[in-house]
């Protein structure tokens, strides 16, 4: 059992007659930080969608723990956790509402883990607000909230840190890293300096007006 | 990237079994279709009840079985789109979708004709030209649908999902029409009662249904060349063909 | 942060998860949304009323006409109105990202969308039913009548709403989805309507009416074992496709 927990191989996705990417390879082990880049437009955020299974228009297999992506779903979707460039807030709940339905997916988490988690965020004073009376990165962070509640032992973060101050950022790096000592996976693409240890990259070019021929 | 091309493989193949199966269904088709027509306009016997007017059901009969026929062939291959993820069958229901359009318009238009005659009006609120006219509106919605979503592997599953549903409610709202109809107009005279045709009626009509297959046929190949002209064209296989 | 204290081993989970809380978060979220976007609620109502006061101006007030129509009346507007609610179905939540979400969850997709559409029943469909004994009386419709309209409309409108969930999640993220919604899902509601409207007629000459009710509950039993799946195909590609 050495399988990775997540494994593409010869990944290539074809959007609107021109190729986004092809071949990508990439294999996600317990304990590592996948960072994805490139420039914009290179397909960054496709490639983390189907990797999350939400996009179907590629070649190529994905593997979870070895087995197809497309049988092993249920446990995959399981043990994932994906946050995308729209957070997934209700304009008009509260934080805490947010929060509870975000993750009434795996249930069992107490009213008191959720105000934890929204003060680990520093929204706690703003939990009875409705969402749409708060900045565009405090909405982002009641999704991010769910992170530190999470037992998904894969991540795919899409831009997850964008409109999050310094501090904010910070005690996320800091998250991240706990997790990566505990045996998790993340994926993220984002366009801050991270500083944490041992991360790795994967490069997407960008294949700007490359006809699809021989 | 090989593994994209070597799918292209079987769209390459229907387009030249298609262009070597196309004259057949187009000579056969052409004379059975106008054998079936000539001899129901003009040399069957006139009806004893509805006299010359009849005669209509020659065109009628077969479009309107087209009509119906068509769209549950397009269910068929909406189905092998979604399971099998099969490229033809999606050029399939692309290409046949506006045929069936146009055959189940004939199929109104004749009906209505036939009401003239029949009823003094042009149209009559009855079960089968209802049913027909909702059929009209299912392909509308197909078109439309297809034409709205620009990338093509989308537009053709989401096709693909509206053409099932479609399907499944063929039969009840066929259903629904016809209970509609009792509720409405108990027992007039209705398009399709007849209760013993001699067969210098039907024969002809059989005719004229397989030969306006058979044209069907040969247009279904012709506009799925086409698609998949279309589809492959930055394919080498297209590009030498059209050099 | 005591919530990032200790953090265990993070494997693999293997057992399954379980559904009905996150169908109870789905349907409670949707209702606290519903519920503080008030005007969403309100309009499909006003325009069910405005629609049923066109045809006495247009056609005719007469007690007869009225009386005839009424229930037919009564019923298209009811599905023009459910017609309109639906744009709001899914596209708040694909906006959002909220669906997203929903189709990462490991829940059955089929019971998330099931729940999302009853709870869109609650807010739109109940409410049309609430409202139409007092329309049936100014259309000059019987008691009876109008109990057996409600009835119908408690079978149908539900039907409405599952089937008109397949056009909104097929037409998802398109310019121009709400023509084209109307264009997809009008003809097949038009056996909901047929039987709705014809249960009312006989109801009105005194004949039975409980298999024209069964009827209506065939379509209900079907439209709320088939039409999930269909949606939860069509939010896939809809959102595949975005």
């Amino acid at each position: 059992m050495s399988f990775p927990l997540l494994q593409a191989t010869s990944l290539s996705c074809e959007r609107d007659d021109r190729i986004l990417f092809t071949g990508v390879d990439l294999a996600v082990e317990a304990g590592s930080l996948l960072r994805v880049e490139g420039p914009n437009g290179a397909g960054k955020t496709t490639l983390l969608r189907i990797l999350a299974g939400l996009h179907a228009g590629y070649e190529g297999e994905i593997l979870w723990c070895g087995e197809p992506i497309r049988r092993a779903r249920e446990h995959f979707l399981r043990n994932l956790l994906y946050i995308g460039h729209r957070p997934g807030i209700k304009p008009l709940l509260t934080p805490l509402e947010n929060l509870g339905a975000l993750l009434a997916r795996n249930p069992g988490m107490t009213r008191d883990q959720q105000e934890e988690a929204l003060e680990a965020v520093s929204l706690l004073p703003f939990a009875h607000i409705p969402c749409h009376h708060l900045s565009a990165g405090q909405q982002r962070r009641v999704a991010l909230a769910r992170l530190y509640l999470s037992d998904e032992p894969l991540w795919i973060l899409d831009e997850a840190f964008t409109a999050i101050d310094r501090a904010g950022v910070e005690s996320l790096e800091r998250l991240l890293e706990k997790r990566m000592a505990a045996g998790g996976a993340i994926i993220l693409t984002t366009h801050h300096r991270l500083s944490i240890q041992g991360a790795q990259s994967l490069d997407l070019q960008i294949h700007a007006g490359e006809a699809l021929s021989v | 990237m090989w593994q994209f091309f070597h799918k292209l493989g079987s769209p390459k193949w229907f387009y030249g079994i298609a262009g070597r199966l196309m004259p057949w269904f187009l000579v056969p088709g052409l004379l059975l279709l106008l054998t079936g027509i000539v001899w129901g306009l003009a040399f069957a016997p006139p009806d004893y009840l509805q006299g010359n007017s009849y005669r209509i059901i020659y065109i009628h009969v077969p479009t309107a079985f087209l009509a119906q026929a068509c769209y549950v062939m397009m269910a068929a291959a909406g189905l092998v789109t979604l399971v099998w993820r099969l490229k033809l069958a999606d050029v399939f229901v692309k290409a046949v979708a506006p045929v069936g359009a146009v055959v189940t318009f004939l199929a109104l238009f004749t009906g209505s004709v036939w009401g003239k005659p029949t009823w003094g009006t042009w149209w009559i609120w009855d079960a089968r030209l209802t049913s027909m006219l909702i059929l009209l509106f299912l392909y509308f919605g197909v078109i439309a649908l297809g034409n709205a979503i620009a990338d093509e592997k989308s537009a053709a599953r989401a096709v693909a999902v509206l053409v099932l549903v479609g399907v499944v409610n063929i039969p009840i709202i066929k259903y629904s029409v016809e209970w509609w109809n009792t509720l409405h107009q108990p027992a007039t005279l209705k398009l399709t009662e007849k209760p013993s045709m001699p067969p210098e009626m039907w024969v002809p009509l059989v005719l004229s249904i397989v030969g306006l297959y058979l044209l069907f046929g040969w247009l279904a190949c012709l506009r799925m060349q086409t698609e998949i002209l279309h589809r492959e064209r930055r394919a080498r296989w297209v590009r030498e063909l059209v050099e | 942060m005591s919530a990032m204290q200790k953090l265990p081993r993070l494997t693999p989970k293997q057992e399954s998860v379980p559904v009905w809380p996150a169908c109870w978060a789905v349907l409670r979220r949707d209702l606290l949304s519903s519920l503080r976007q008030r005007q969403d609620l309100f309009n499909p109502l006003v325009f069910f009323v405005m629609v049923v006061s066109l045809f006495p101006l247009g056609v005719s007030p007469e007690k007869a006409f009225l009386s005839e129509a009424g229930a037919g009346i009564l019923w298209v507007a009811a599905l023009l109105s459910t017609l309109l609610s639906l744009d709001h179905l899914f596209r708040h939540d694909f906006e959002e990202g909220v669906l997203e979400q929903l189709l990462l969850q490991p829940q059955p997709l089929y019971l998330i969308v099931l729940t999302k559409v009853f709870a869109h029943w609650l807010v739109t469909g109940v409410p049309l039913i609430l409202m139409t004994p007092l329309l049936g009386l100014m259309l000059q419709l019987d008691g009876n009548s109008i109990a057996c309209l409600c009835l119908t409309l408690l079978l149908g409108t539900p039907v409405l709403s599952f089937i008109g969930a397949i056009g909104a999640a097929l037409t998802l993220g398109l310019r121009s989805a709400g023509i084209l919604l109307s264009l997809l899902v009008i003809p097949l509601y038009i056996p909901v309507l047929i039987f709705g409207t014809g249960t009312v007629m006989a109801a009105g000459q005194g004949l039975p009416i409980t298999s024209h009710l069964a009827l209506l509950g065939a379509l209900l039993v079907l439209a709320l074992t088939c039409a999930p799946f269909a949606t939860a195909a069509a939010l896939r590609i809809s959102v595949s496709n975005s």
